[in-house]
């Protein structure tokens, strides 16, 4: 079957792609777009860790067909940062122990962000529920979810929440 | 001390928040191809014919390989080299690899696994142990102490008959633990390739690379230093990937014989096939005690599950003896293990390593001890809390407890004494304590050398990198080896390069098993800074006309202790040695004590030292329904010193909720179709749907309490927090769900269902009790009898050393 | 990584386009997707392998909800319809449905319901029409290829082996591994949706090429794990229409093992019209207890003309329980799925009573957070 071709916005840039058609947008990511922070536990839905924000809403690329994106805004981890400042929940994630070996927290970041972006100000129990999508094996959340909260009102250009030794 | 002690973001922290962490799936080589592998549809069955001529034929395919490619076995353990990296005549549980097909892609692979055609001829199939127990024939392997037995062992320590007969009462119950699997997020990966000088390379998802390396180089015949193993950072492990893998040998054959690099990465499914998790353990206790709530003596009787291949489970099998005396004063104790193999998925070490299983038994029998004598549950553990720095009776040689404080502090932070037999019907606290290792004493293979090795280079532009066969499987390996290098150097973390886990390029550590990283490679860290300091300080002395012993090391410089504005940037301390001394590289390396044990089966459960924990788990039980709600837990855990805070609480909760998935719903369990229609056995839900791992709203609240008592056989006092917290939680579970509702649930896990029941039974006026009520004819042999040390004992046997053939190293 | 089989794709963009599309293909050929959370697993399981795929993504029309349920081919039973009513799009997502203010308020049975299917993720590319067309779920067939083949297939998929032919004793080739003995497949019915829209009173528009029809949505359904819809190879579910809240209200009650990613293993949709305290009509509803999902006209024709006190509720609850018939295929064991039914139903009865149940939801993990409330 001959390849499919598609163009897309991909962290903020128009990408032209060619893809074998069977492929899912998880699949079109990590092997044809090099985009490897986007992670993958099952392939059928059940674990989360291949969320991406596709129009800005945190879904499963393992189910997405990358035949069915054209046209369509991509977001994965590897597009948080924003003009070299990572995203604040980046920051407090990786200061605050919310990732262990750091498997899942691709797909927690987005699901993270897309709730901080709808609700600035969530309570622990919307954290919860936004992020009840994503397991994790490692932490037992309970740092995923002051990282979120550590994360809240600091806009994208705010600084670290405390100086890193190794910034 | 700068860098110990204080919450630091990890120093692979910005790496997994940006994604950029390189697990082995992330590999992607030139020309690089994919690997599937064909597995057993038979749980238990002769290979009669392989024909793969279709398969060869698909367009895409360049490989085809079966077990014929592999005739040398391999497997962990020297005593159970059951492995082939595809099967050899004989599949022995259905997911087991029987052919492997090399692909250009990874759906012409998976299409061309169904053009393989194999013929089986059926075997009897054992689903249980009962089954092994009762037939030896066929046997699943040709080896192992009878028949479908595995493994038998039988040791006591002091008289135990008539420790029991002295008692003033004596308990006697039968637990149950079902199996359940690692599940970490990511699936077993690896890449393989013959490298540019024509040597193999193999990058791989792994706990242990030199393990790993030492099983390439037997099962491929090839030489040790023509191979080397990259263990990637692992996407979670607990255990699971510990073993060498059939697709790791498979892969490297491919890439040899194709001169490709070949990826492999796992389903779902096939993970739960590789397992290695938590054996099924049905167990028998038999504690004697007097009035005032002393053990007189203890009998401990295991049967493990223990799967078609031998993994760990030797290991495994005296793990669920060895650490029954680590927590309380047991004058005299007698354990019998068994391990049988059955035609499932093998089991091994997850984390806590067979000591859970017995772990459960324990805590809940002196749970129902307390009951019995009237005694507060936590006033009954404190009383016969073991002393510190003792030789236990099976020859454990305790260092720092913690213990009473952990009991002390998590009854004040619960307000146990308010709250137990308090609280109303369906409402409850449980509490129960536990201990694991600092490390394994021995190796897995005989030999003397070090465990762990870490050298270092101080470069002269001030960097330092920091070399160690560890592995960070998420626990945070890297940050303790940096963090102990820049503490001794008084460097910042960030200055540091740490190079970890690669067989080519830095010193063997043993790997992240058995809790051993922090307490091993962190000496070895601390021995090679403090040589480098030495250099260091041996320049700068000159140099500034200081004497050595009032130089500092802090805040990047080097400096007089009485006058703190005379001093050096640390790069130019390295300049000033490197021009005396030459190329300043330094090593350090760890060798655990030698054990006090002398008899056969002592090699497993000495460690360097041991941590301690106790918890407290409230529940809340539906009467109607059973239904079991956890709001609350409350955990101690005696760290001896914690490094990195952040990262010692992220291991305490990580346990709390990976054992609270044990307590109360996860299951590795399997479906026999009926035998008149079928032969089949299958993993009942091999997928991360319906095999069921809490999610955020699960997970209760925890409160975590750390207790730092430095012990000195640790770096800078530290102990293990990986794998022990993880412990006390399921049995105080079941203990908690007494207190609200007046039942035993001698099994984990902790159901509805077994809660309903064990309601009913109340109501009927039989036990009001879940659990087992049988435990198996088991061919115990003649106990080995090892006198206690307060008997005279010096660690060996009395008499000929008959009862365990093999010598087990761990 | 597990891979989708290879298929052709076709992005219609009006409803009109899809269902000729549908119709030229051979039988059993096309299939649908709209979120693509069913369909896409099964098809990596190989649990189908249409060799063409209809995506409905690019049709707008069916992704609105609008005021009103009027439609000419309705012809459900009278049902209390005065007030609007809604009409969903079947190309709504489930969280769109969970976003809308209109349901939230008038159907909160099914504003429960929508709002515990899986997980938000899956919320956010799940639709309602795939929802109530969800594959009937079994411990037996949602497993890979190889698992299935190393059980020798079941009927729902691959079955007719000539190695289980030859064993004696065997009458029939086909076999359900649920209860060997059962002529049909006994799959389970795993909406969470489906059966809160039956105890709402809802129909659905099903288009073909050759037009529209419109059913009662428990007419959708029937009682075989295999041929589990009475939709045609032809048809497009393409709406919903829910009559007027006009003094109904509705409840939904989930089991589940987790807060989340879960099917339901039993659910209770229940609705009530009240006069004063006195019920005037009633829906139960149960799910996940058969191939389809069960209405209790029993229990619910027990509590018409009563007041929902105590007693009235256990004596409709346990009525309801009967025709719950679990099997074993999913989580939890049969008997105590059985056995809670009555439990569940009691649950959803005092919710509509207007009994606090807040703490209870949040013990059995059925509860959700209103987002930004």
């Amino acid at each position: 079957m001959p390849n499919a071709h598609i163009t897309l916005t991909v962290n903020r840039e128009a990408t032209e792609i060619a893809f074998a058609p069977y492929k899912t947008l998880l699949e079109v990511l990590r092997e044809d777009l090099n985009l490897c922070g986007t992670k993958h536990g099952c392939e059928l839905g059940e674990c989360g860790a291949c969320a991406v924000l596709l129009d800005d809403q945190p879904v499963l690329s393992c189910l997405v067909l990358g035949v069915d994106c054209g046209g369509r805004c991509v977001t994965t981890v590897e597009g948080l940062a924003v003009d070299g400042r990572l995203h604040p929940l980046q920051e407090t994630f990786a200061d605050l122990g919310a990732a262990q070996c750091g498997y899942c927290t691709p797909g927690f970041l987005v699901a993270a962000k897309a709730l901080l972006d709808e609700h600035p100000n969530p309570t622990r129990d919307q954290i919860k529920e936004a992020l009840s999508g994503n397991l994790c094996r490692c932490t037992g959340y309970q740092q995923i979810f002051e990282a979120v909260e550590a994360a809240i009102g600091r806009s994208a250009e705010g600084l670290a929440l405390r100086q890193p030794a190794n910034p | 001390m700068n860098i110990i002690g204080k919450p630091r973001r990890r120093v692979d922290g910005r790496a997994k928040a940006t994604g950029q962490t390189k697990f082995a799936d992330d590999i992607m080589l030139p020309r690089m191809v994919h690997c599937k592998l064909l597995r057993s549809t038979a749980p238990h069955a002769r290979i009669v014919r392989i024909d793969a001529a279709r398969a060869r034929a698909h367009p895409g395919v360049l490989l085809i390989l079966d077990g014929r490619d592999f005739p040398i076995p391999y497997g962990i353990l020297p005593v159970s080299q059951d492995e082939h990296a595809l099967a050899v005549d004989r599949v022995r549980f259905v997911g087991d690899p029987v052919a492997a097909v090399i692909a250009r892609d990874e759906l012409t692979a998976f299409e061309a696994l169904d053009l393989i055609d194999v013929e089986y001829e059926p075997l009897r199939t054992f689903a249980a142990p009962e089954d092994s127990l009762q037939h030896d024939d066929p046997r699943i392997h040709e080896y192992g102490d009878r028949g479908n037995i595995h493994k038998l062992v039988s040791l006591e320590f002091g008289d135990v008959g008539r420790a029991l007969a002295d008692a003033d009462k004596v308990f006697e119950d039968t637990f149950f633990y079902q199996g359940n699997t690692h599940l970490p997020i990511e699936q077993h990966a690896a890449v393989a390739a013959k490298d540019p000088d024509g040597k193999l390379v193999l990058w791989s998802s792994t706990q242990t690379p030199h393990y790993v390396h030492r099983a390439l180089a037997k099962a491929l015949d090839m030489p040790a230093a023509h191979i080397r193993v990259v263990a990637t950072p692992n996407g979670g492990g607990f255990g699971g990937k510990s073993d060498p893998f059939n697709h790791e040998i498979v892969i490297a054959k491919a890439a040899w014989l194709l001169d490709r690099p070949v990826k492999i990465c796992l389903t779902r499914e096939e993970v739960f096939y590789c397992h290695r998790g938590r054996h099924p353990v049905l167990m028998r206790m038999k504690t004697g005690v007097n009035d005032d709530g002393t053990i007189t003596g203890m009998e401990v009787q295991t049967v493990l599950d223990g799967g078609a291949y031998g993994s760990y489970g030797v290991a495994s099998t005296f793990y669920t003896g060895a650490l029954q005396t680590v927590t309380y004063h047991i004058p005299a104790y007698r354990f019998q293990g068994c391990r049988v193999f059955t035609n499932k998925p093998p089991c091994g070490p997850k984390r806590g390593h067979g000591t859970p299983q017995s772990r459960f038994g324990q805590e809940i029998q002196l749970d129902k001890i307390a009951d019995a004598l009237g005694l507060d549950p936590a006033d009954l553990r404190l009383r016969i809390v073991e002393k510190p720095e003792t030789l236990t009776a099976n020859y454990l040689r305790l260092g720092t407890i913690g213990l009473a404080e952990c009991i002390r502090r998590v009854t004040r932070a619960a307000d146990w004494s308010s709250k137990h037999r308090r609280l109303p019907f369906g409402r409850g606290v449980g509490l129960a304590c536990s201990s694991y290792l600092s490390g394994a004493g021995l190796p897995i293979y005989w030999n003397d050398m070090p465990h762990s090795g870490v050298q270092l280079k101080l470069d002269r532009s001030g960097g330092v990198t920091a070399f160690c066969g560890a592995t960070e499987i998420g626990q945070g390996s890297d940050d303790v080896l940096v963090a102990c290098v820049a503490e001794v150097l008084g460097i910042d973390p960030i200055d540091i390069r740490a190079v970890t886990g690669d067989t080519d390029l830095t010193p063997v550590d043993l790997g992240s098993y058995s809790s051993r990283v922090t307490l091993m490679m962190g000496n070895a860290a601390i021995q090679a800074a403090e040589r480098a300091r030495d250099l260091l300080a041996d320049s700068v002395s000159r140099k500034l006309a200081v004497p050595k012993d009032r130089l500092v090391f802090a805040d990047r410089r080097v400096f007089d202790t009485e006058n703190p504005s005379v001093g050096i940037a640390f790069a130019e301390a390295v300049q000033l040695a490197e021009a005396a001394f030459g190329t300043i590289g330094t090593t350090g390396s760890y060798t655990p004590p030698r054990s006090a044990a002398r008899f056969k089966g002592g090699g497993v459960g000495p460690s360097p030292t041991y941590s301690y924990s106790a918890a407290i788990v409230e529940v809340d039980v539906d009467p109607a329904t059973g239904w079991i709600h956890v709001p609350r837990v409350w955990i101690a855990h005696d760290i001896g010193r914690a490094l990195n805070p952040t990262l010692v609480r992220g291991q305490v909760e990580g346990s709390v909720y990976m054992a609270l998935g044990e307590a109360l719903m996860e299951e590795q369990i399997f479906r026999r179709l009926p035998p008149r229609l079928s032969h089949a056995l299958v993993h009942k839900f091999p997928s991360i749907l319906e095999y069921k791992s809490p999610t955020t709203m699960d997970m209760p609240e925890v409160f975590t309490e750390l207790i730092e008592e430095p012990d000195p056989r640790g770096p800078f006092g530290a102990k293990e927090v990986g794998q022990g917290p993880l412990l006390p939680v399921m049995p105080a579970v079941a203990n908690a769900v007494f207190d609200a509702v007046g039942v035993r649930i001698d099994e984990v896990p902790t159901t509805p269902e077994k809660i309903l029941k064990a309601l009913e039974a109340k109501a009927a006026g039989k036990p009001a009790r879940y659990g087992p009520s049988h435990f198996p004819d088991v061919p115990w042999p003649e106990p080995l009898q090892v006198p206690p040390p307060w008997e005279g004992g010096d660690g060996k046997a009395r008499g000929p050393e008959r009862a365990t053939p093999q010598v087990i190293q761990s | 990584m597990m891979r989708l089989p290879h298929f052709r794709f076709h992005a219609p963009r009006t409803v009109q386009e899809a269902a000729d599309l549908l119709a030229s293909a051979s039988p059993g050929e096309a299939m649908i997707v709209a979120g693509g959370t069913d369909l896409l697993p099964n098809m990596k399981r190989r649990q189908q392998v249409p060799s063409t795929l209809i995506g409905l993504r690019g049709i707008a029309e069916l992704r609105a909800i609008s005021n009103g349920n009027a439609s000419a081919t309705l012809r459900v039973a009278p049902s209390p319809s005065r007030g609007d009513g809604l009409t969903i799009g079947a190309s709504v997502t489930l969280s769109a449905l969970v976003g809308d203010e209109r349901v939230r308020r008038a159907y909160t049975g099914l504003w429960q319901a929508a709002s515990q299917v899986a997980t938000p993720l899956l919320r956010n590319m799940g639709t309602i029409g795939g929802n109530l067309c969800l594959d009937t779920r079994c411990n037996y067939y949602d497993q890979n290829y190889e698992w299935r083949k190393a059980i020798d297939f079941c009927m729902k998929k691959d079955d007719r082996s000539p190695e289980r032919a030859a064993l004696p004793g065997r009458a029939a080739l086909q076999v359900c591994w649920v209860a060997t003995s059962s002529p049909r497949c006994l799959a389970v019915s795993s909406s969470d949706t489906a059966p809160m829209l039956m105890a709402l009173g809802a129909s659905v528009d099903l288009t073909s090429a050759a037009g529209v029809r419109s059913i009662p949505l428990a007419d959708l359904y029937r009682n075989d794990g295999i041929h589990y819809l009475t939709r045609r190879p032809d048809e497009i579910l393409t709406s919903i229409r829910v009559p007027g809240a006009d003094g109904w209200k509705s409840t939904y009650w989930k089991l589940r093992r987790r807060g989340s990613f879960d099917f339901p293993v039993l659910s209770v949709a229940a609705a009530a019209k009240m006069r004063g305290e006195t019920v005037e009509a009633a829906r139960i509803v149960l799910g996940a207890v058969a191939s389809r999902p069960v209405a209790s006209e029993n229990a619910a024709a027990a509590l018409v003309g009563r007041r929902l006190t105590d007693d009235i509720i256990a004596e409709a609850a346990e009525l309801a329980a009967v025709p719950s018939r679990p099997m074993d295929n999913t989580d939890f064991t049969l008997v105590w799925r059985k056995r809670v039914t009555r439990d569940f139903v009691s649950y959803a009865l005092r919710e509509l009573r207007g009994d606090e149940t807040t703490d209870l939801r949040r013990r059995l993990h059925a509860w959700h957070v209103v987002p930004g409330v």
